[in-house]
């Protein structure tokens, strides 16, 4: 099986790859698109701004490149953020696959932002948490987030519910940071990598 | 109600009964809901490992481990053993030893399945890339930032906010708190309360807060301290020194409205089992993630 890791400048890929090396997959870090393409599996990573991220996939065609793969595809944090239509991160129009828009955590006394730390899921759907426990604890580290909307298959509470984890079609994405949520975070991406689906 | 209609009778009173029942219970969980705050962020639990040479300073009281002094399995018992995150706080310096560190950061980041961050003579934009390309999620910057404040504003702005930890030691000095240097020998100008708003400003995305009144005596964290700039910042606070019993972290939790608490050698030495103060914390009502 072939796992491709897109290139970008969004940065901490590296987390992303040891954890594949631990659960012993292997992978292809790349941005070129004819490698892309000929994946079986795809994980968008992500780790900064949204607007400059944005950029940087506009200047390379990525931004076309990613809404139209086949097979699956992971976005996790900023990657998540950029699958939706829209984040209020640097007014930034995004890739749109994910019918919902991205807003910052309103200031609220009480909770600090970023929400950083160890944070629960609940109304889990889907393959990606099969075989997880109930309310299971991931590591969040975001200072924006997308509504809850019917692609949603994962919740997080912190000021109010969100979307941890949406699904369209071969399109899943994590808010959270999968590498690093321990045994959990472990489990979804062998999920993800278990998925035999092309749309 | 076609369900209701197609009973008669007894059985659609009592259904009906049963019915307002289950209104009347889901009207008052959800008004439960409502006055019971739903955070459900968990406070943090984070064992501090001080490496010199790649190797962990303090001595350790792990029995089942191979080697004592070897970072990576102590830092992958603690993750088992349900650990938050970990910091390793490398108290070398020179070249070499650096080399020495990031292949430690290398090793630590394939091993380990939860967040950590370094800390430790990081000066530059290029330390810190250094140190993330090698694996780890945050950096911590202590003297460097009190030297060139500026440096928390590049870092954030290069790196994101969310991996740059900004380590503040204090301590109480003719009635007021004053951010030491040098391992809190050498005292600064900088109020901490002060610093610790200018740091938020620039672009830190977390402050741990060692008390080193309190460091080592395992009297318990600096309470008041920690409330005050947990209280006054809108970033995560890991409270450290002065850890001695579980009671200490209930404390730093409630009182000291710290995000997460720190520790060494309590730890090290199992005076303090990670899994029985979790769950202890959790029976206190503090947010714990009580499965690994």
């Amino acid at each position: 099986m072939k796992t491709v890791i897109i290139k970008y400048n969004a940065g901490n890929v590296q987390s992303v790859m040891y954890a594949l090396e631990r659960i012993g997959a292997s992978y292809l870090l790349t941005d070129d698109e004819a490698e892309i393409r000929s994946a079986d599996k795809v994980i968008f990573p992500g780790v900064g701004e949204a607007s400059t991220a944005m950029t940087y996939l506009r200047q390379r065609g990525l931004d076309k490149v990613i809404p139209s793969l086949k097979q699956p595809v992971l976005g996790t944090c900023v990657g998540m953020q950029l699958l939706c239509r829209y984040s209020e991160e640097g007014n930034t129009t995004c890739m749109g696959v994910f019918d919902v828009d991205v807003r910052r955590f309103p200031a609220t006394p009480g909770f600090k932002v970023p929400h950083m730390g160890w944070n629960n899921l609940t109304d889990l759907q889907g393959p990606l948490t099969k075989g997880i426990i109930e309310n299971p604890y991931v590591y969040f580290v975001h200072s924006y987030c997308a509504d809850v909307c019917p692609e949603t298959i994962a919740v997080c509470d912190y000021v109010r519910p969100f979307s941890a984890m949406l699904h369209r079609d071969n399109f899943y994405a994590a808010q959270f940071h999968a590498e690093i949520s321990g045994n959990v975070g472990q489990r979804i991406l062998e999920n993800f990598l278990d998925i035999d689906q092309r749309s | 109600m076609s369900y209701f209609a197609e009973l008669s009778g007894e059985k659609r009173e009592l259904s009906e009964v049963y019915y307002k029942f289950l209104c009347l219970t889901l009207l008052f969980s959800a008004q439960l809901r409502e006055t019971v705050p739903s955070i459900m962020l968990t406070k943090r639990i984070i064992p501090c490992l001080d490496i010199k040479d790649g190797r962990t300073v303090k001595g350790t009281n792990f029995v089942n481990l191979r080697d004592a002094g070897d970072p990576v399995e102590l830092g992958a018992i603690y993750a088992r053993e349900g650990a938050d995150e970990l910091v390793f706080l490398d108290i070398t310096a020179t070249v070499d030893e650096r080399k020495t560190l990031i292949e430690l950061v290398r090793k630590v980041a394939h091993t380990v399945n939860i967040p950590f961050t370094v800390g430790g003579g990081i000066s530059s934009i290029a330390d810190v890339s250094a140190l993330l390309n090698a694996g780890a999620d945050k950096i911590s910057i202590n003297s460097s930032a009190v030297r060139n404040p500026d440096l928390v504003d590049e870092l954030a702005q290069e790196f994101g906010s969310q991996c740059i930890v900004v380590a503040i030691d204090t301590r109480f000095v003719n009635g007021e708190h004053i951010v030491h240097t040098h391992g809190g020998r050498r005292p600064t100008e900088l109020r901490t309360l002060a610093w610790a708003k200018e740091i938020e400003n620039r672009g830190a995305g977390e402050i741990l807060l060692t008390s080193m009144d309190t460091d080592g005596t395992k009297a318990g964290f600096a309470i008041e301290l920690t409330a005050q700039i947990s209280g006054a910042a809108n970033i995560p606070v890991i409270a450290s020194g002065g850890a001695g019993s579980m009671a200490h972290f209930v404390d730093v939790f409630t009182t000291g409205k710290a995000d997460a608490g720190l520790a060494a050698s309590i730890f090290h030495f199992k005076e303090i089992e990670i899994p029985a103060l979790k769950r202890f914390l959790s029976q206190q009502g503090i947010p714990m993630r009580t499965t690994a």
